[in-house]
């Protein structure tokens, strides 16, 4: 069942000049216990989606000028929804890249993961901070009842997270937004985080949307995959059609960028040449035009549309289109 | 194996802070042959970067030796060491945002060891500027800007076109693609790659990806809390680890591919590394180890040739002996 839907989400910020269309018209949805990954490089409005719907942009600048975003067919979003605030935070929680700054440095963790259960639920502060230190034993920190008392530069990294993750979950949240959860963190610690975060997945019921750059990352925890580029959705589907049946050239770009560790198999790296557009200037067509191997005339001018590849797979290539000339399954096979 | 072109023998190197040492690198042994590229992973805090620094002259060493080409390099490095070692020896650095001088344009910084270190004319200079700045894909009209004009992944390749073109022998590459987007990484190891063979350089290639190093190097060293714990042939190393640190690293380290996550065994990690301060005695990997017996948390093993292994794998670790 579908329980988070985003769709034709649009953001701009406002520039010296004009404005910068960091996502135009993203569309993504998430069942309930599966896990979303967004996937693409920095700059093509990965964050930007899920922070606007988390109500968490500056505004202005930002500013949420087209979309929905939707809980159990609710709309969360501001303005239109008066209990968006309420939603956020309880019912969709978010953690972040870099624990060690988004964490109060002056409040001691118990009172960091305490705050929201008092805020959203209205608990106690004695309340609210022994459950603090439950929510830090399953999130596996050792000595829970001595580190609730500590402030942030007392923990590692991997703490951090962990603590992180335990103030989002504190709420019982149906749908977490983990913003490059790991990315900081040593694989070791990362393997930690992400097992934990499939625990709880499965103890709660919980969807989770991952954003990441890490194929591997998308590889081990991902049900469906959405590929963004330049704030667009460029193609979507589960994690073996995205692997295996890639149906757009930016995913074949990203895939054949990455060494793959396949034993005996000699493998050259093909770097993607160029860079994403620039969004203050939008090209008219696709936004991968200048970076694509196939693009055709048609793609310099026209944006394309979204076609379906297969049942619940979609890209937004002119390549699917029933007239194009080249051969969809040739340059795909590989 | 002829001479090694580096020879690492017994490096040590702490830092003190007040009454406590640091034990960044403790004893550390590793010879790096001319032409090879020579990976060296571990988790942070393992003490990769201080013995890249400490290679060159960045730190000074706290006891141990370094031979280049068989002659040994300064304890203490005085202004005239580093003026004679700069045109066999570079780095590059991590961050490509602050280690780039922002007053400097790109010209100057690319071609400033030029002007220090070589007796080529003004003219000269400028040529080989221009030169290594297409060398490293960016556009000759771009010299006159500033390093905040440029992404993350042109300020790389500008830390790259600095060190190089003295046509170093030996190069230290500290984390070289960690700051860079998936693409753009690709660029930089292609790069690294064309310019080791067009002109034979040594690297010591630091990182924590391990596919990326697996695909770079040769060897692979890996690091933990300031030892060597494997040293061997890239491939095997990567496919057939033998110390567990190392089968937690490469079990920990995700793979691009749907089915062989979902077919995978994986061994819990635990921990994490401690503290630099407080090292455990005996070896220092015991408490996290899931094969731990008595004698690992009493001795250190030694890193050694095992037998029925490879014959240039080098493992610390009591359960092959």
């Amino acid at each position: 069942m579908t329980l988070f839907e985003v769709s034709d989400l649009h953001v701009e910020f406002a520039v010296h000049g004009g404005s910068v269309q960091a996502v135009r018209g993203a569309s993504f949805s998430v069942n309930e216990g599966e896990t979303l990954a967004i996937v693409g490089e920095s700059g093509c409005g990965k964050t930007v989606s899920v922070q606007s719907v988390m109500g968490l942009i500056q505004t202005p600048p930002g500013r949420i000028t087209r979309g929905t975003a939707k809980l159990r067919g609710q709309d969360i979003l501001g303005g239109r929804a008066a209990n968006g605030r309420e939603i956020r935070g309880t019912d969709i929680a978010m953690i972040f890249q870099d624990p060690m700054s988004s964490l109060n440095p002056t409040m001691t963790v118990g009172a960091q993961i305490a705050e929201p259960l008092i805020v959203h639920k209205g608990y106690s502060h004695r309340k609210a901070m022994r459950r603090a230190q439950e929510l830090l034993e399953m999130t596996l920190i050792p000595d829970a009842a001595s580190r609730i008392k500590e402030y942030p530069f007392e923990f590692s990294g991997g703490m951090l997270q962990r603590s992180m993750i335990a103030m989002a979950i504190a709420c019982e949240p149906s749908v977490l937004i983990a913003d490059e959860p790991t990315t900081a963190l040593d694989v070791t610690i990362q393997s930690q985080i992400l097992d934990l975060m499939v625990d709880l997945q499965r103890t709660n019921n919980m969807a989770i949307v991952l954003i990441t750059h890490d194929l591997g990352v998308v590889a081990r925890m991902a049900n469906d995959v959405a590929v963004m580029y330049a704030g667009e959705v460029v193609e979507q589907g589960s994690v073996d059609d995205i692997f295996y049946r890639s149906a757009h050239p930016y995913t074949l770009g990203l895939k054949s960028a990455m060494p793959t560790n396949q034993q005996g198999a000699v493998q050259s790296l093909a770097p993607i040449a160029g860079a994403p557009p620039d969004l203050f200037d939008v090209p008219p067509g696709c936004g991968y035009y200048s970076r694509c191997p196939y693009a055709m005339e048609v793609c310099e001018a026209t944006p394309p549309k979204v076609f379906d590849v297969d049942r619940a797979h979609q890209s937004r290539c002119w390549l699917h289109h029933n007239d194009c000339p080249l051969d969809v399954t040739e340059i795909y096979r590989s | 194996m002829n001479q090694p072109l580096i020879d690492i023998r017994n490096l040590t190197k702490h830092f003190d802070r007040g009454r406590l040492k640091i034990h960044a690198v403790d004893n550390v042994s590793l010879s790096i042959g001319t032409g090879e590229i020579v990976g060296l992973v571990g988790e942070s805090g393992s003490g990769k970067s201080t013995l890249g620094r400490t290679l060159l002259g960045l730190d000074r060493k706290t006891a141990g030796e370094i031979l280049f080409k068989g002659s040994k390099l300064p304890t203490v490095y005085r202004t005239s060491d580093f003026h004679r070692y700069a045109r066999s020896m570079q780095m590059i650095f991590q961050d490509p945002y602050s280690s780039l001088n922002p007053r400097m344009t790109v010209g100057e910084i690319i071609g400033e060891a030029l002007r220090l270190h070589s007796d080529l004319n003004k003219e000269d200079i400028a040529h080989r500027i221009e030169e290594w700045l297409v060398k490293v894909g960016l556009n000759v009209d771009q010299l006159g800007r500033y390093p905040h004009e440029f992404s993350g992944g042109q300020r790389q390749r500008i830390g790259i076109a600095r060190a190089l073109i003295l046509e170093p022998e030996f190069v230290v590459c500290d984390e070289p693609i960690s700051a860079l987007d998936v693409s753009i990484q690709a660029q930089v190891v292609d790069l690294l790659g064309d310019l080791k063979r067009s002109l034979g350089l040594t690297l010591l290639f630091i990182a924590h990806d391990l596919s990326m190093v697996r695909y770079v190097s040769d060897r692979m060293a890996v690091m933990y809390l300031g030892s060597l714990v494997e040293i061997g042939h890239s491939d095997r190393v990567f496919f057939d680890p033998k110390h567990p640190y190392t089968e937690l690293l490469i079990g920990s380290n995700p793979e691009p591919d749907p089915n062989r996550e979902r077919s995978r065994q994986r061994t819990p990690s635990i921990g994490e590394i401690p503290s630099q301060l407080d090292i455990p005695s005996g070896c220092r990997f015991a408490n996290r180890c899931p094969h731990a017996m008595d004698v690992c948390r009493h001795v250190s093993p030694a890193l050694r040739i095992v037998n029925n292994v490879d014959d240039e794998r080098l493992i610390a670790c009591h359960l092959y002996e």
